[in-house]
């Protein structure tokens, strides 16, 4: 196999500067689900996270894009603690999450907000707004009721669902999608975390309130300094809502960039056939057909060996994209791209 | 706009007047309230809108593929210069449907028969209404059309759950294809794919417009990908049809506010603009206001906006907003005129 | 819980729930009734039925609501007893050592049938010598029978239909052989010629009968009471059975155990068999694996055979077999149908959206998952409820059911161990049954209009 080792991570121009420690930093992850065949036999493992690392710094807003199957979600999952790692470390402010037993867990959870894709999903049918709201302070041991109703009331505000006594006796089922959104939203700060994951917060929502909730991300974001990671597959909201962005392929991170330096100049095959393929609102797009790279994602079980896009990829290179695993190269200061055509011999 | 029958030929669709009613337990919902509007032959139109403006159920009308609980189900639907609402449900099923006009329902890829060979499904509809088909020209017309879409020869025999979901959607694409119909309708084609995929997806649509002359019915909340297939765009509005007019002219400017604020909030790759969302919810069909269904969010209602307003047609452009009366060159359809229609 | 709220307002357009809902409360009300009226203790004691506790009941007759449909009225019990004040005409005056006291029982008899038996009860109360007692009997139309002449000690009793001197007294009267009760209410008209002739004709005499009685008694502070029982063909709403026990007590009684044992088994077991899978399928793993093998066991397991010898060879007592029933279904086909309901829950978004708040796994079965199924939870256990009612029965039918306590299963043993069909005694199976079906019937309405309302998907849109 050869894997040859990656340089640890690329630093953005602001980290550069203040050279302070990223407040999540993520070496070498992989998440690997074993397969079993009649239960007990071992048959191999599906490689969803494969040697995946980066840093985030605080207060930073960083979009992760891919496709399904890319690993994203599992990325997610693992930076969220929900499942253990099969090698790597996930570093919060230096420390490692999954050392440090119970106590370091829940600490640690404490300090994240999570937002998901299903808005109504998401939220226990059968709790009132308020009830779903003080669920996470009760387990951060809130006893006094007066603050829990205190602290609920003032997160409604925050997320713009006011007025607040209306909605507190309400079920799920009763509000919009974009409310519903908007309660998540104030479930996952209203223990003033540092970190917020957001996995496809707008996509099952309508147009037009999806920019709503991009808006309303965004403003949270700044107004309390949130290191963000979004999960997206929808590049065009990307703009409007992250500094950074990071491309997953079959596993791995193939591109970081600053989000306005890639959406101009996207370095890897795979993202700019991405970018190609997404579509402004534009008539004269009937009149052509896209180019699209053939083939589909491969396997997480056997990937290929090298590049994984490399079957898909008209420029790869022979002996090379085919049998080693590119590492990360720096195009600029700011843009790192793991692709043999940019090697620095090139 | 009504079409002198002499031009008849030329339309792949022409809707009059249609109206789709459903009774629930509670009322009565007015899902599709008096649409009309013409498509010319090989061009997709593009019907857009957020949920709960009733799209859907205008595909569900055009395809008449009824629920039980209809309340009123009137208009006039030509389809490849047939009169289709006056047939019974007999004849529409033999003669019109998948003949003339053909579905892709929403989540279609998730409701194929998961026992059945994929040539077996897609031949299906072939043996339905070519009667007098051999079993090998069927099989051959299933390789024909699968090559067509881009499914690989050897899936022929395999079963549904063997492919991704792109190459599903594919496959109900070939089988809406196969008998050749004027009309495709299809019902968010590519809500659940990917970017690739999806791109891939509209490809085909593409193909199959300039290849064999198919008009589309596109239904879709994706705004940005419709542009991909759209020759004409239809805004619907809880229920009503707000503005229809052709790609050119609607991408670079719709007439409608909706339509305004809808393109406004659409998130683009390229471009420095801030995107503006649309307060406030749209309304209930069970019970919808009267006057113009949007003036409760529209920026720009007048005290006149509290009646409904009638479809004005602006050369080739028609839109129902008061905004545009001075400068209509005409009336096509009048609430009250409908008035007296209505029961 | 607001949310349960909604679901019942429902109910009111299920009219097959209003019905059962009906039934219940009024067995509810019914049962209620049962415990309040007639305390646990007494319960049992009239159950038991000794002679004491039923003597003045006729035995194995029918309700008395049935005269009206007969053509021919059935007698009810006469019951005189002159312990009761103004029951009995009494006149005392002393004679020699001791005193003669006259006790006068007067009634009127209005059916059309004749009684099922006659009999006086004495309660004397004397020193050395017992007191002396002679009897006459007085018809409505003025015919005067002797009964006999007698000593009386404690506990006599004179019964009618056995005291060989009056039959031959009544024989010699009537000029033809009848057994007492039929003689002595005899309506001479209607007596037939010929003494062998068919006695379908005879009918009572109706109208004012009276029982003198002349009491000796040797010492003055000797006294006398007496009670003259004449059985009647009918009693109670109910009516009695072999031990001459009032089946309403059972009946009542009945209600009251048949719901509690049902609805506590349902009860238990669809909570058990809910909370136990939600943590095999929280766990997963060996937990899971174990749990679903347990199940599996157990539902091959013979369900009432088990019981049976349980019932046999540890004890009969109810409370023992609903520990028993129980604890054999707990692991049973309901665990296999919420895990596959736990499993759909378990990949809901605000589980792990729960997950990453930090809630405990107790927390999540319980606070989670639990109450998201537990709306599933209500028709089943409701329409389960008939069930365990008729396992009691059966139990009880099929000879092992709880020795002690009135359980309409025991009441249908009971008829069934007396040939109750064959001897016509139709009310006494046709009562508990009917209450058992009334039973089944109402759960089971409210059971399916439940699961109509809680299973969406079953609703008729």
């Amino acid at each position: 196999m050869g894997e040859q080792q990656v340089a640890v991570t690329t630093q953005s121009a602001a980290e550069a500067a203040a050279q302070e420690q990223p407040l999540l930093s993520v070496r070498h992850l992989k998440i690997w689900y074993e397969l079993k065949r009649f239960g007990f036999l071992h048959a191999g493992y599906v490689k969803a996270v494969d040697d995946v690392s980066f840093d985030l710094p605080a207060g930073e807003a960083i979009a992760v894009v891919g496709e399904s199957g890319c690993g994203k979600s599992s990325l997610m999952k693992a930076i969220l603690g929900l499942v253990h790692p099969h090698d790597g470390q996930i570093l919060f402010e230096g420390k490692d999450i999954w050392e440090g037993g119970n106590d370091a867990m829940r600490a640690y959870r404490m300090s994240v907000g999570y937002v998901q894709q299903d808005p109504y999903g998401a939220l226990p049918p059968f709790m009132t707004i308020r009830r779903i709201l003080e669920e996470p302070l009760i387990l951060a041991g809130v006893k006094d009721k007066e603050e829990r109703l205190e602290r609920v009331i003032r997160s409604l505000e925050e997320v713009k669902v006011t007025p607040p006594s209306d909605f507190l006796n309400k079920y799920p089922h009763m509000l919009s999608g974009g409310q519903q959104q908007r309660v998540v939203i104030a479930r996952a700060l209203i223990r003033n975390p540092k970190m917020l994951i957001a996995d496809e917060p707008v996509s099952m929502l309508d147009a037009s309130v999806r920019v709503e909730i991009l808006k309303l991300l965004d403003e949270v974001q700044k107004e309390r300094s949130l290191s963000v990671i979004y999960i997206t597959h929808d590049l065009s909201t990307v703009r409007y809502f992250s500094e950074r962005i990071f491309v997953m392929y079959a596993g791995k991170l193939i591109e970081k960039s600053d989000t306005n330096e890639i959406l101009r100049d996207p370095r890897h095959p795979y993202t700019w056939a991405l970018l190609n393929a997404i579509s402004d609102p534009l008539a004269e797009n009937a009149t052509k057909l896209r180019e699209i790279p053939p083939g589909e994602p491969p396997s997480l079980i056997t990937p290929p060996p090298g590049c994984r896009f490399h079957p898909r990829c008209e420029k790869a290179i022979q002996g090379l994209c085919d049998a080693e695993v590119p590492p990360e190269f720096a195009v600029t200061p700011t843009h790192a791209v793991a692709c043999w055509l940019y090697r620095e011999d090139a | 706009m009504t079409v002198p029958s002499a031009d008849m030929q030329d339309y792949a669709l022409v809707v009059e007047d249609l109206v789709l009613y459903f009774r629930l337990t509670h009322g009565v919902v007015q899902a599709v309230d008096h649409v009309s509007f013409s498509l010319k032959k090989n061009r997709a139109v593009v019907v857009i809108g957020e949920s709960g403006c009733g799209k859907t159920s205008m595909g569900r009308a055009l395809t008449r593929l009824l629920p039980r609980n209809v309340d009123r189900y009137t208009g006039k639907v030509f389809i490849d210069g047939v009169e289709t609402m006056a047939l019974d449900d007999e004849t529409y099923r033999e003669d019109i449907r998948w003949a003339k006009i053909s579905q892709v329902p929403q989540a279609a890829m998730n409701a194929l028969n998961p026992v059945l060979k994929l040539k077996d499904q897609v031949m299906e509809p072939l043996l339905l209404h070519e009667k007098g088909i051999s079993p090998e020209a069927a099989l051959e017309r299933v390789h024909e059309v699968f090559d067509f879409v881009g499914v690989p020869d050897g899936f022929i025999e395999r079963y549904p759950f063997e492919l991704s979901g792109g190459m599903r959607q594919r496959v109900v694409i070939a089988m809406a294809l196969i008998t050749n119909p004027a009309v495709i309708v299809l019902d968010e084609p590519t809500s659940a794919l990917d970017v690739l995929t999806q791109a891939n997806i509209y490809n085909v649509l593409k193909r199959i417009k300039w290849e064999k002359g198919t008009s589309f019915v596109l239904i879709t909340h994706d705004v940005a990908t419709s542009s991909e297939l759209a020759d004409d765009v239809l805004v619907m509005y809880a229920g009503h049809m707000m503005e229809y007019s052709s790609a050119e002219e609607f991408f670079a400017e719709p007439l409608h506010p909706y339509a305004k604020m809808l393109m406004a909030a659409v998130p683009k790759l390229y471009g420095d603009e801030e995107l503006q969302f649309i307060p406030g919810k749209p309304p209930s069909l069970l019970s919808p206001p009267t006057g113009c269904r949007f003036a409760d969010r529209c920026p720009m209602a007048t005290e006149k906006c509290k009646i409904e307003p009638p479809t004005f047609r602006l050369g080739e452009r028609l839109v129902k907003c008061w905004l545009y009366e001075k400068e209509a060159d005409e009336i096509v359809t009048s609430p009250e005129a409908l008035a007296g229609v209505s029961s | 819980m607001g949310f349960l709220k909604s679901f019942f307002r429902e109910l009111k357009y299920y009219p097959s729930a209003i019905v059962g809902l009906l039934v219940i409360l009024g067995l509810l009300a019914l049962s209620i009734y049962a415990v309040v009226a007639i305390p646990y203790s007494e319960a049992i004691r009239l159950w038991r039925g000794s002679g004491e506790t039923w003597y003045n009941n006729p035995k194995n007759a029918p309700p008395a609501w049935v005269n009206y449909f007969h053509t021919k009225k059935l007698p009810e019990t006469i019951d005189l007893d002159s312990r009761i004040d103004g029951v009995a005409a009494r006149e005392e005056k002393p004679l020699g050592g001791g005193k003669q006291i006259d006790l006068e029982f007067q009634f009127d008899y209005t059916a059309d049938e004749f009684p099922d038996d006659v009999v006086l009860y004495f309660f004397p109360t004397y020193g050395d010598k017992q007191p002396f007692v002679t009897g006459k009997w007085i018809t409505p139309d003025g015919r005067e029978i002797r009964l006999g002449n007698f000593s009386v000690n404690k506990g006599y009793s004179f019964r009618f239909t056995q005291d060989q001197g009056l039959a031959r007294r009544l024989k010699r009267l009537l000029k033809m052989e009848l057994p007492a009760e039929m003689a002595l209410f005899a309506d001479p008209a209607t007596l037939p010629e010929d003494p062998e002739a068919s006695k379908d004709q005879i009918e009572p005499l109706k109208g004012r009968y009276t029982v003198h009685l002349t009491v000796t008694t040797f010492a003055p502070e000797d006294d006398i009471d007496a009670e003259l029982l004449v059985y009647g063909k009918v009693h109670g709403i109910a009516g009695t059975d072999h031990l001459r026990r009032d089946l309403t007590v059972g009946l009542l009684w009945g209600t009251p155990i048949a719901i509690a044992f049902g609805l506590i088994s349902a009860l238990v077991i669809g909570l058990s068999t809910m909370i136990i899978a939600a943590i095999g399928v929280w766990y997963g793993g060996v937990v899971d694996d174990l749990i679903q093998r347990l199940t599996e066991i157990n539902m091959v397991l013979p369900f009432l055979p088990i019981l049976i010898m349980i019932g046999i060879f540890v004890s009969r007592s109810l409370w023992m077999i609903m520990v028993a029933t129980i604890a054999l279904s707990i692991f049973g086909g309901g665990i296999k149908s919420y895990r596959a309901m736990f499993l759909q829950l378990r990949a809901s978004p605000y589980i792990e959206a729960a997950q990453a708040y930090g809630a405990s796994d107790f927390r999540i079965i319980f606070l989670y998952l639990i109450p998201r199924i537990l709306p599933m939870l209500i028709p089943g256990f409701i329409s389960a409820i008939p069930g365990f009612v008729f396992l009691e029965a059966s139990l009880a039918v099929l000879g092992i059911g709880d020795p002690v306590l009135p359980t309409w299963g025991k009441i249908i043993q009971d008829a069934q161990a007396n040939a109750a069909l064959y001897k016509g005694y139709y009310y006494w199976v046709l009562e508990p049954s009917l209450l058992l079906m009334v039973t089944g019937v109402g759960f089971a309405l409210l059971g399916f209009a439940l699961d109509r309302i809680f299973n969406p998907r079953l609703r008729q849109e």
